[in-house]
């Protein structure tokens, strides 16, 4: 029997999964945002599955198109998935149930100059995990301003 | 009380030069220290490319933003357009002098500098050849295409003239892949 058993509630409008993967999928970063409602419709390792397998869409799109803002590139029943890609071929993933394009693009617009900040460290390496508070305070500071 | 960390740091600042001198200096040491490690000349030019790498991938994000472009590039033209022009003027203060493709395989493609900025200040002493400290700026090269999606070896040479005795060729040969994307997208 499957372990995993999703229940669909009513469509929740402001839960956000956002991850940060660079070349060769390596995680770099992942954060849940929620908004104003409790509960959430996939569990954590749904929306991981669900980001994923999003990551094939965005490897077939990104060649044939210069923009960094490749907006929704996958769908998973009630759930979106929108892409960002930088230059240097980071991934900028956010699982996400409302359509709120504008609002979208100014926070991947936002967490890109975050990630180039991070990058400028000579202590960080391009593909490693990010650790740092400061930059997780920055970010969910970004999705408030944004998504909240 | 809240420290200033790298995330307080403003990404687009004014134009903001460093001296020359306190770059060469740096870029001397950098030198010597990597001597002490090395055994044979090439290995000198590889640490140097390494070091022009991890430059190359924070230049490129770098200057992208800082150019508030909204496209990646996707074609080599593309890419080595952004490279001799962008990236120049950034880390130079000026645009590449030539950028040429190979008229023998369609895979190479040269850079060159009359007078290279790294290159002015360091003399090679004879035992050390045809060393070139250009190695550092291949490494930039190398670090931009490999980053961006177009991996290739990038090597600078050292091809003096009587006129330009400093002129330097960066030489960059694209990986069969790149190749390949490159053909299905024409």
């Amino acid at each position: 029997s499957c372990a995993c058993r999703l229940s669909y509630s009513a469509a929740n409008m402001s839960s956000y999964f956002f991850v940060i993967v660079a070349p060769g999928d390596k995680p770099v970063y992942s954060e849940d945002f929620r908004f104003g409602t409790s509960g959430r419709e996939e569990s954590m390792h749904m929306s991981e599955f669900i980001v994923h397998a999003a990551l094939d869409h965005v490897d077939d799109t990104v060649w044939r198109t210069g923009s960094m803002n490749l907006r929704v590139v996958d769908k998973f029943n009630d759930s979106f998935v929108s892409a960002y890609v930088t230059p240097s071929n980071v991934r900028l993933m956010l699982m996400h149930s409302a359509r709120n394009e504008d609002s979208i693009r100014n926070f991947f617009t936002e967490v890109h100059e975050l990630y180039a900040k991070a990058l400028m460290s000579p202590f960080y390496s391009p593909g490693e995990p990010i650790k740092s508070a400061v930059f997780q305070q920055r970010v969910q500071a970004i999705a408030k301003r944004h998504f909240g | 009380m809240s420290a200033r960390s790298i995330y307080d740091r403003p990404l687009r600042r004014p134009r903001q030069e460093v001296s020359l001198s306190s770059f060469a200096f740096l870029f001397s040491e950098f030198i010597q220290y990597s001597q002490k490690r090395i055994q044979t000349i090439p290995e000198l030019e590889e640490k140097l490319r390494e070091a022009g790498e991890r430059v190359g991938v924070r230049v490129l994000e770098l200057c992208t933003l800082r150019e508030r472009a909204t496209k990646r590039e996707t074609r080599i033209l593309g890419i080595l357009s952004f490279i001799t022009t962008v990236v120049w003027r950034s880390l130079f203060g000026r645009q590449a002098e030539a950028l040429e493709k190979s008229a023998e395989t369609d895979d190479e493609y040269m850079i060159s500098e009359r007078e290279p900025l790294f290159v002015k200040s360091i003399s090679v002493p004879k035992d050390l050849g045809h060393l070139s400290c250009a190695s550092f700026t291949a490494g930039i090269v190398k670090g931009v295409l490999d980053h961006s999606g177009f991996p290739a070896r990038v090597t600078a040479h050292h091809v003096p003239t009587d006129a330009q005795p400093l002129r330097t060729t960066i030489l960059v040969k694209f990986d069969e892949d790149v190749m390949e994307r490159e053909r299905s997208l024409a």
